[in-house]
């Protein structure tokens, strides 16, 4: 029998992209999705639920649909997207809820997979070059963000020791660069000028977005238990991340860096969120060697992610139109070329 | 890497890879389901299915020809489709690029530890002088540092603007050609353009995890001060008298990375920079470590003296390499050994000192 996988956020970016990469799995018999909006990839086999995330609801879906697995990947990473109190709402409290429903008695959950970020560890001037996955972060969280994924690994650590029959994969991503992925800081690299602070140049690390899907994918497979880092190899200076964009630095001034850059981003010309502040100050880099041993390896490293996202973001200005996908999902056609009786395929039985 | 896709590449070959998905696999599928169906329908059945207790899955196959039909006739869903097309996320099934993403083609030479062969090029080149005619460094017993493998390169420590670790890092890149990292406190990172300069000549935050993954994991030549900031701060009134060696952190580093610490003793870095007196409160209002008035600035006044260091005459003994008989990899070795080891190391280093002094006939000429 093949798995019955929930995925939660399945509106998402990362929702909709793992439940079509789960559709395309022969092991997986059932692809359930949850959000509070409709998903926005075109799903084949998906089952949505349009639900929030609140613990009747959820409790039910999983005791009814017998899902062994669940794909958790609704955690907010990017404070621009939201208010800071919903920022809480859905990250932890939504994550509570969905750790009861899958703790509850009789739960059929046998795998949970969490999307986290390395955001846990912040950036601050008494960071090791490469954090461990054990390592605890010497300065104490500064913003909602942050604060509430630690809250949420904490949550995750009690489920994970109050149900031992579980396993339990929590899966920390470096910042996503890519194609398609829209993140405060792709659409910094975006624009001509690209906010640094002045003074500093410091090493940061990314992660090509095929890559987290391919990850998400590789561990909801094999139910590999454990916290692991995921990020792609070395870390870069952030000059020559706007080096390879061919961008130009907008500087910003090492003390009040955050009174100016609330003024710039009020005029519109940089996306300011508190969790770069520090980034851009002090970088952030992850060691990837306990992913590495778990027979996971990414395939860009973290130069190749930058300029993945920069070759499309080219070829899209090539083409006309910022903000139109560079291939769209034409249903209607892939339908046509799957089902039609009239398309000849070789193994036709 | 770039002309193997080109635009129109792009363009054609997500239909096309869509094609060439197993195509049974396609089949047996329950094609579109999701999409057919209004949402309200997803919506209220799961729980219909709950409450009457059936959580059995629905059959895979059952009436997969009828979906088939179903679906040839267009109007049902393509309708449907079109509001939400503006909205679609963009699919890209990986293609046949893997290849090319392996590559890590690079810019700059920076590594992974901010350092850049190419400042540091440049630094030797234009600091070698300073080293040459200015400090005039000799070194004695420079045979005894390994040329290849990790190796803790420790050192006694002076001047209000350390002279010592420029000189020692110059000399070893210099005579050896082996890079040398210097082990420095995270203070620097927090200096706009200092914290970043430091940084790409080989500067990195002294944490117990970069040590050892430079001196373990990649076999590199570490520096370190295990005096610290108490070393550069003290008055000339006390030069070349070792402070406390921190808690011996370094022995135990070194341990654990099995490798040799390799212990250096500098005579000319007291004399380059000595200091007066300490202004505490200034100190602690900028927020830096200490905030020393030199000699320097007597003589040169308050803004040469600030950076000029007098040309004291550098000697730089090295001392036999240290190996500890302790089997490597542990997380923690036995505090008492720990201390005793460091302790001896300050000691001999301390003696070496005062031996060289002994044979130093001037503080400019050696």
């Amino acid at each position: 029998m093949g798995k019955r996988v929930l995925v939660t956020g399945i509106d998402t970016f990362w929702g909709g992209r793992m439940a079509h990469a789960l559709e395309g799995s022969s092991e997986v018999d059932v692809v359930l999705g949850m959000g509070i909006r409709e998903p926005t990839i075109a799903l084949e086999r998906t089952e949505f639920v349009r639900s929030d995330q609140t613990y009747s609801i959820l409790a039910r879906i999983v005791r009814a649909t017998q899902v062994d697995t669940v794909v958790h990947t609704f955690l907010v990473t990017d404070s621009t997207r939201t208010t800071a109190k919903a920022v809480h709402e859905i990250n932890v409290i939504g994550t509570m809820n969905l750790l009861a429903a899958c703790g509850a008695a009789g739960s059929s959950v046998r795998h949970m997979v969490i999307k986290s970020s390395t955001l846990v560890y912040g950036a601050s001037p008494y960071d090791p070059t490469w954090f461990r996955e054990e390592d605890v972060r010497k300065e104490p969280p500064r913003t909602p963000v942050e604060r509430s994924l630690i809250e949420v690994e904490d949550l995750i650590q009690d489920f994970a020791e109050d149900n031992p029959h579980t396993v339990v994969t929590v899966l920390r991503f470096a910042n996503v660069l890519g194609p398609d992925i829209v993140t405060p800081l792709s659409s910094n690299l975006s624009r001509a000028l690209v906010p640094s602070v002045a003074g500093f140049d410091p090493s940061v690390q990314f992660v090509e977005e095929t890559d987290v899907v391919r990850c998400l994918e590789y561990f909801s497979a094999h139910e590999i238990p454990g916290l692991y880092n995921v990020a792609g190899k070395g870390r870069i200076p952030w000059s020559e991340v706007l080096a390879i964009c061919g961008r130009r630095p907008l500087w910003l001034p090492p003390l009040g860096t955050r009174a100016s850059a609330n003024i710039l981003s009020r005029l519109g010309l940089i996306i300011f969120p508190p969790e770069i502040e520090d980034l851009l100050h002090y970088g952030r880099g992850v060691d990837t060697s306990r992913l590495e041993a778990s027979g996971f390896h990414t395939r860009y490293s973290t130069a190749g992610a930058v300029r993945s996202f920069i070759r499309a973001l080219r070829l899209r200005q090539s083409l006309g139109g910022d903000d139109k996908p560079l291939y769209r999902y034409e249903a209607d056609v892939e339908t046509f070329f799957r089902h039609s009786p009239a398309v000849v395929r070789a193994n036709e039985p | 890497m770039g002309q193997r896709r080109s635009p129109l590449d792009a363009l054609t070959r997500p239909p096309l890879d869509a094609l060439t998905r197993p195509p049974l696999d396609a089949l047996t599928r329950p094609p579109l389901d999701a999409l057919t169906r209004p949402p309200q329908d997803a919506l209220t059945r799961p729980p219909q299915d709950a409450l009457a207790g059936t959580p059995t899955p629905a059959p895979r196959d059952s009436g997969s020809t009828e979906r088939y039909h179903g679906l040839m006739t267009p109007n049902r869903h393509v309708a449907g489709l079109a509001e939400h097309r503006s909205s679609l996320v963009p699919l890209r099934p990986p293609g046949p690029d893997a290849a090319e993403d392996r590559s890590d083609e690079r810019l700059s030479d920076v590594d992974e530890w901010g350092r850049s062969e190419h400042m540091r090029e440049l630094v030797r080149r234009y600091g070698d002088p300073m080293y040459r005619y200015w400090f005039r460094v000799e070194w004695q017993g420079l045979e005894k540092i390994p040329l290849a493998g990790g190796a803790l390169l420790v050192s006694n420590h002076a001047a209000a603007i350390p002279s010592d670790a420029p000189v020692i890092m110059h000399g070893i890149e210099k005579e050896l050609g082996r890079p040398v990292y210097g082990l420095a406190d995270y203070f620097f990172r927090q200096v706009p353009a200092i914290g970043t300069l430091w940084s790409r000549l080989g500067g990195v935050t002294a944490h117990p995890d970069n040590a050892l993954r430079l001196l373990r994991d990649q076999g590199q030549l570490a520096l370190v001060f295990p005096e610290g900031a108490k070393g550069p701060s003290k008055s000339v009134r006390e030069r070349y008298r070792l402070r406390r060696f921190g808690r011996g952190g370094f022995v135990e580093i070194a341990m654990r990375a099995g490798v040799p610490v390799v212990p250096l003793a500098v005579v000319g870095a007291e004399e380059s920079m000595p200091v007066l007196f300490q202004i505490p409160a200034l100190a602690r209002a900028l927020g830096v470590p200490y905030w020393p008035v030199t000699i320097n600035q007597l003589v040169l006044g308050p803004v040469l003296g600030t950076v000029i260091h007098f040309p004291a005459k550098f000697r730089i003994r090295v001392l036999d390499p240290i190996y500890f008989d302790v089997p490597p990899g542990h997380e923690r070795y036995s505090k008492s050994r720990v201390m005793d080891e460091a302790e001896t190391i300050r000691q001999l280093i301390q003696e070496t000192l005062y031996e060289m002094l002994r044979d130093r006939r001037s503080v400019w000429f050696g």
